[in-house]
């Protein structure tokens, strides 16, 4: 079995003048969620469209299983786009089964997979409704059926939780992992980085049509991590600024210490460990990782996204 | 199944299930056989509006009795009225005017003053004209003396109908009436004109529907663009040819039925040698009745002939031809209307890229409009050969009678060109339909129609 669900390499495309994707890959994993991120207007949605082969790239090649990305493939993913809507006038359960056969379902099957969402979701009453009489969540949630309803292999998710309550969001963000533990692949964008370092296990960070990050999350967060600190310590011991580290934040947490540092340059954890030993006893040490947050707005900001570019080349 | 034909389905059963659907097929040739009929009927009912004229003579009692005083329009000759006499109230009295006539009339053609306080209709106009026109020649005439004068006048009259007959290649000869061609000819173009607009439209806010709802994005990541702007259009074609074949069925039906009663009542006989449909028969008749004394029997135009000409028509031959305009016009400008409302993000935006519709669409009327005067003239030959014009003025020509080879050539015109507007529209379509918040221009879609 192939360990790529999809592999797109080198994505080019062109709007006029307007460069939208330069020579982008993505490989995703069978089985994983996958981010997809980048700031508004980077060309996120133009490489998820490529990928739904609603237009084509200019250059690049895309696989799905192994082979090359076809028509027929359509079928195999279900694509929930940012901006989403539905019919309003049809009623929910003929639109569900109108998207179902168009994914390739017969009517019959549509049905069925459309009962056992029902179901699952406990909106089985809605059926006879008009989509216009639904509720922006309800809506959401007959709109995130039609992505699911036809047992897609490869899931891509646009903004998923967006219209969602958190009670309905968190239905949601289970029902979509379990779809990946029963071995669908997840493409999932977004800009709320907190369901990225929650559910992703590898990203792509798209900027100005480029690509200026990507890999493993964990790996990421490692990486980016500068020379902050985290310690808890025992009691209430007196701890202040050397020429090892310098403090930035103390807090009592149950009647322990919470303190956060920043080391200086040359310094190594055992010499932080052996001047912070001298003088309290040590519950935990970890260096800090940045949030996938602050890992975003560092690398999308820092003016020759250049650096960040190279920086990942070299390793 | 393929995808097409699902979407086809969608298209299709969500209109013809629709309220306004159902009203529509119905009312339509409610419309068309109440326009026929009703004014026959008040023709017959004599619900119109009666009116009394009052007859004034300044100095003489010429008039005297060639006023007809029964009618739709009455007249009552007044002795020894003068004008100033009543001239303030006579509407109080119950008079619609007063037809005030001078002794010189005979000589000055202004002598007749008809004084009402509305504008008075053409018709009473043209009545008292003809009364005296011909009371004065009869009067002209007998100051010369004639013997047996009324002998004269009554072999001198003379009645002319030409019979208009059509001959074909073969030899084959029916009768035909211009007035009944061109009858058909203006209800064929103007259908034409408003079957094309009114579910060509209906693709463009189909369109604009799915755009602005979203939902677009979805269905491209199942089925191609131009499947989803085909299937639009045939689905809503195919609505369209329900409904033109409901509109036939129920036409036909209420002419079977009707034909039925009326010949089973023996009312339809008299009806057509009785009843004037409209302001010009009823001036036709008015100049016949008072020819009766003088006058061969009138020649009423019987509805035996009637029937015989509408039944001359090659309905079968017609109304396939009209489904074949219908279907490639429809599809020419459906191919545009789709393609304009995947340029826009709502309705009143369209407005801007209207032009190419209206224009050859307007332009389509008016030659039909002269077709009627004229079938065999240049600009109507050239314009039932231009495809965006061709489906209106073609079936103006039809009833007519047109040339095989220039039926043929404008027919293949408009299947070549309705594929090169299909062709042309999906490429605007499909980047169009993904483009928001952009204020769309002309340059705009001659780019995305070169996009690869």
């Amino acid at each position: 079995m192939e360990h790529r669900l999809l592999e797109a390499t080198r994505i080019s495309k062109r709007f006029g003048s307007h460069q939208a994707l330069d020579n982008v890959s993505l490989s995703v994993r069978r089985g994983s969620v996958y981010g997809l991120l980048g700031p508004n207007g980077a060309g996120k949605t133009t490489l998820i469209r490529i990928v739904n082969q609603i237009t084509g790239p200019d250059s690049g090649e895309i696989l799905f299983n192994g082979r090359r990305l076809t028509l027929s493939d359509t079928t195999n993913v279900g694509y929930l786009p940012e901006e989403r809507g539905l019919y309003k006038k049809m009623k929910v359960g003929e639109h569900l089964i109108y998207l179902a056969r168009l994914k390739g379902l017969t009517r019959n099957e549509a049905v069925k997979r459309m009962k056992f969402w029902f179901k699952r979701l406990d909106i089985g009453e809605w059926h006879n409704k008009k989509i216009e009489e639904l509720s922006k969540g309800m809506q959401q949630k007959a709109q995130f059926i039609s992505t699911v309803i036809h047992n897609p292999s490869l899931l891509i998710f646009d903004e998923p939780f967006s219209g969602f309550d958190p009670v309905n969001a968190g239905i949601i963000k289970g029902e979509i992992l379990r779809l990946r533990d029963e071995g669908a692949t997840v493409i999932f964008s977004t800009h709320n980085m907190s369901s990225v370092e929650e559910l992703c296990s590898e990203i792509t960070l798209i900027d100005k049509a480029k690509t200026i990050l990507e890999g493993d999350v964990g790996e990421i967060r490692n990486r980016w991590a500068g020379d902050e600190y985290e310690l808890l310590l025992e009691g209430s011991p007196d701890l202040d600024d050397n020429n090892i580290f310098s403090i930035t934040s103390k807090k009592r947490e149950n009647g322990n210490l919470r303190v956060a540092m920043t080391a200086s340059d040359g310094v190594t954890t055992n010499d932080i460990l052996g001047t912070v030993a001298r003088s309290a006893m040590i519950i935990s040490f970890n260096r800090s990782l940045p949030s996938m947050n602050d890992i975003f707005i560092r690398v999308v900001e820092s003016k020759g996204n250049k650096t960040a570019n190279t920086a990942q080349r070299d390793e | 199944m393929s995808k097409i034909s699902v979407i086809i389905q969608r298209e299709y059963i969500s209109r013809v299930r629709k309220r306004s659907f159902i009203i529509m097929t119905i009312l339509t040739p409610l419309l068309i056989v109440a326009i026929v009929t009703i004014p026959v009927l008040i023709a017959t009912t004599s619900t119109e509006r009666e009116r009394t004229i009052a007859v004034i003579e300044d100095g003489s009692d010429l008039f005297r009795t060639v006023f007809p005083e029964d009618g739709a329009t009455k007249f009552e000759y007044l002795e020894n009225v003068r004008l100033a006499d009543i001239k303030e109230e006579f509407s109080e009295a119950g008079y619609y005017g007063i037809l005030h006539l001078s002794p010189v009339i005979a000589t000055v053609p202004s002598g007749a003053q008809l004084i009402t306080k509305k504008q008075p209709p053409i018709g009473v106009v043209d009545q008292i004209n003809r009364i005296l026109e011909q009371e004065i020649e009869r009067q002209k005439l007998l100051s010369y003396d004639i013997e047996n004068l009324e002998q004269i006048l009554r072999s001198v009259r003379t009645r002319v109908s030409v019979q208009t007959i059509l001959i074909d290649e073969t030899g084959v000869t029916r009768e035909s009436r211009t007035e009944i061609s061109m009858a058909l000819a203006y209800i064929f173009g103007f259908l034409m004109y408003m079957l094309v607009l009114v579910f060509g439209s209906q693709v463009m806010r189909g369109v604009i529907e799915e755009k602005t709802s979203r939902v677009v994005e979805v269905i491209v990541s199942s089925v191609k663009p131009v499947q989803l702007m085909m299937g639009k259009i045939v689905g809503i074609g195919m609505v369209g040819v329900t409904q033109f074949m409901l509109w036939i069925s129920i036409i036909v039906l209420f002419v079977v039925v009707g034909a039925q009663f009326l010949n089973s009542s023996g009312v339809m006989e008299s009806l057509y040698e009785s009843a004037p449909s409209n302001i010009m028969e009823v001036a036709e008749q008015a100049r016949q009745e008072s020819e009766a004394d003088v006058a061969q029997p009138a020649v009423a135009p019987g509805i035996a002939s009637l029937l015989r000409n509408l039944l001359s028509v090659d309905w079968i031959g017609t109304l396939a031809l009209f489904l074949f305009y219908f279907l490639t016009g429809y599809l020419l400008y459906a191919s545009i209307f789709a393609a304009i409302g995947s340029a826009v993000d709502n309705e009143t935006d369209t407005q801007q890229f209207m032009i190419p519709v209206t224009i050859p669409i307007m332009l389509g009327l008016f030659v039909m409009l002269a077709t009627l005067q004229d079938p065999e003239s240049p600009l109507t030959f050239w314009f039932s050969m231009i495809p965006l014009t061709s489906p209106i003025v073609m079936m103006a020509r039809v009833p007519f009678g047109v040339p095989g080879w220039e039926l043929a050539l404008s027919m293949v015109l408009m299947v070549g060109n309705f594929l090169l507007f299909v062709w042309l529209a999906a490429k605007i379509y499909r980047t169009g339909i993904l483009m928001y918040g952009k204020k769309s221009s002309y340059r705009e879609l001659w780019r995305w129609m070169r996009y690869k």
